[in-house]
């Protein structure tokens, strides 16, 4: 009978993961790829899926890359369904990305400004044409030339026009644990805390959409890159039993600090306003996202009307995390038969009660 | 730790289960009230029920007998998903009987057999607020709640009465909890809200992506929202299933073939079952 066919759900599970594993190996005639070769040779991958896997550990966004077959979302959701089994030791103590190990630093609002502008590896002025030599294997690129590592502080441009006072000044630490969303439920009004955290694990295409909606004209905000710059930076704890700072690690990171239409008023002279984009690995597009975003979510605190999509900081902090929303729109492929099953018996009521009332019209 | 998994009982660690019964305990005790909570990223989907699997995770206990359902049925793919990871990182022992189980997870049905005061029921559910297709902003709709402002939701109903001459929901149908909170009785069909009233069992409600978890303590007042002149009526597709020959069961349409023909069968398959071998 028809009905046995949408029984054996246990087996068909079984079978369907057997024939996914299958497929990801793909033809065996092929070598397999290793996670060395994805974590070495695949690094915006990784990076993007450190950033929305909300995880820094290159070798396990490998993993989860590979065993995503490449897709990044889902990739990013194994590293999150991961890391929400690990403990939280402490909350960092603010990164200095002033002392960033750059590999990249620019500004399009100086010609020259201290430490110079760095173009490091970018593919910014490539020609985008296909390199047919790459499908060839084996053939090694010229070695790059090399400068001496500094370990100068590099200034942000921020700090620069902050000493006319031209833009508005870091608002510095209050000392109080920021917000983690990962541990307690999103709350409006939300803190640009809870804002930038949303912003850094947030899609990056949504963030891009949004970001270029207000180029548009959709809560514009006359953005210039102040400066965008990539590299390690050190992270440290203060254990409450030490007292004192202590590094444990690097993190790689795209920092963004665009500068934006000035605001004053009578108490306040004019003054240049921010948003700020910090992002885990090299994600340039996703940082200067972000940065856009968060200052059009800044509307309302600076007295401007928020009427656009990227200035509505519930829609925005709502709809960003693609975890949750390719939950969401996924789950429609699991069985609605029930609820399906009562719209129909409501239309088909709606339909009778149709038909009764236009033959009763006909009679009279 | 437990069964080769490498996770604590129950996956979630002792903290986080902590968390949740602190938002459970309030939540029974602000029947309908939707309490905030620090969901967790679980290892599936939000959608898939994330909510209910925490809920779950938080209350079971080793000595528990639970049964996983999905569109009132044991054997879909998720409710097979699920039950599998209860077995797998918790080890209880698992049921497809209504009767014998003492934690009953669904998406979607309650179950026809009327459940005890030794059961809990968790629901998976979607969008916990009532009024979201009517009002968008989460902070708008809590400001509703706190003032018991209703009006809009009573007019959606009356605005259906008067173009279709009835109320257009026929899941996920509104229902007010002793008469203070409007509730999401999670996507059931209309026709299971009657089974909500006075439900001997603690009901137990999941949102793992909106992070809530609301709650209905035994024998409370579940009133599905209706109009003196109107009054709610729960609806099932008029026919008797074909395997068991029920007639008041919820019934699930099957295609049978390309001609327009249909067989209508139990959705709650324990149900059914237990009714054709005379239990």
């Amino acid at each position: 009978m028809a009905y046995v066919a949408v029984k054996g759900g246990e087996r068909a599970i079984d079978n369907a993961h057997a024939w996914l594993a299958e497929a990801r190996r793909g033809d065996p005639a092929v070598a397999e790829i290793g996670v060395d070769q994805i974590e070495a040779q695949l690094g915006r991958a990784i990076d993007r899926v450190m950033a929305e896997g909300s995880l820094h550990d290159r070798g396990l966004a490998a993993l989860a890359i590979k065993q995503a077959q490449g897709d990044l979302i889902e990739a990013a959701f194994l590293l999150r369904a991961y890391r929400t089994t690990l403990p939280r030791f402490a909350a960092s103590a603010p990164l200095d990305t002033e002392a960033m190990q750059v590999r990249r630093r620019i500004s399009a609002v100086f010609k020259d400004l201290p430490g110079g502008q760095v173009l490091g590896p970018t593919t910014d002025y490539t020609h985008r044409l296909l390199d047919f030599a790459l499908a060839a294997e084996g053939i090694a690129p010229p070695r790059a030339p090399r400068a001496d590592v500094t370990d100068e502080t590099i200034p942000s441009v921020n700090a620069i026009l902050a000493h006319e006072g031209l833009i508005e000044r870091d608002a510095g630490s209050s000392g109080e644990e920021p917000a983690d969303l990962t541990r307690e439920p999103l709350a409006f009004p939300a803190g640009r805390d809870v804002r930038l955290q949303a912003l850094a694990r947030g899609d990056e295409g949504f963030l891009l959409a949004l970001g270029y909606s207000t180029q548009r004209g959709w809560g514009g905000t006359h953005p210039f890159v102040g400066e965008l710059r990539v590299g390690e930076v050190g992270v440290e704890i203060v254990p409450p039993e030490l007292g004192f700072a202590i590094d444990i690690g690097d993190v790689s990171l795209t920092e963004c600090q665009m500068v934006n239409q000035f605001a004053g008023s009578r108490s306040v002279k004019p003054q240049f306003t921010r948003g700020y984009g910090l992002v885990f690995g090299h994600a340039e597009r996703k940082a200067m996202s972000m940065a856009l975003v968060d200052r059009a979510m800044r509307a309302a605190e600076l007295g401007e009307d928020a009427t656009a999509p990227a200035q509505n900081i519930e829609f925005v902090l709502y709809h960003c995390d693609n975890i949750e929303a390719t939950g969401f729109v996924e789950h429609l492929k699991l069985p609605h038969y029930v609820d399906f099953q009562s719209e129909l018996e409501t239309v088909r009521r709606m339909r009778a009660d149709a038909d009764a009332a236009a033959i009763r019209e006909a009679a009279e | 730790m437990n069964v080769a998994s490498g996770y604590n009982f129950a996956y979630l660690d002792e903290q986080t289960k902590r968390m949740i019964r602190r938002a459970i305990l309030k939540a029974v005790a602000i029947p309908g009230h939707q309490v905030p909570f620090g969901s967790r990223e679980m290892p599936l989907p939000y959608g898939w029920g994330t909510g209910g699997i925490q809920v779950t995770a938080a209350v079971l206990g080793r000595d528990d007998v639970l049964k996983v359902i999905d569109q009132g049925a044991d054997d879909t793919t998720n409710a097979v998903s699920i039950r599998r990871f209860f077995a797998r990182t918790a080890g209880v022992a698992t049921t497809t009987h209504t009767a014998e189980a003492t934690v009953i997870q669904t998406r979607h049905r309650i179950p026809e057999t009327a459940l005890r005061q030794d059961q809990i029921i968790v629901y998976q559910v979607p969008q916990p607020e009532p009024l979201s297709r009517l009002e968008p902003s989460r902070e708008e709709t809590r400001r509703m709640h706190a003032l018991a402002d209703y009006g809009l939701m009573h007019v959606k109903l009356y605005e259906d009465i008067t173009r279709f001459g009835h109320v257009s929901i026929s899941y996920d149908y509104p229902v007010m909890v002793d008469g203070r909170y409007l509730m999401a009785p999670s996507p059931i069909p209309a026709f299971d809200n009657p089974k909500m009233d006075r439900m001997a069992a603690l009901q137990l409600f999941g949102a793992g992506r909106e992070k809530r978890i609301y709650a209905v303590p035994p024998y409370t007042s579940v009133r599905s929202l209706d109009f003196d002149d109107h009054e709610f009526r729960a609806s099932r597709a008029p026919h008797a299933c074909l395997l068991c020959g029920a007639t008041d069961s919820y019934l699930d349409e099957v295609v049978i073939d390309d001609q327009g023909g249909r067989m209508f069968v139990c959705s709650d398959t324990d149900h059914c079952e237990g009714r054709r071998d005379g239990t």
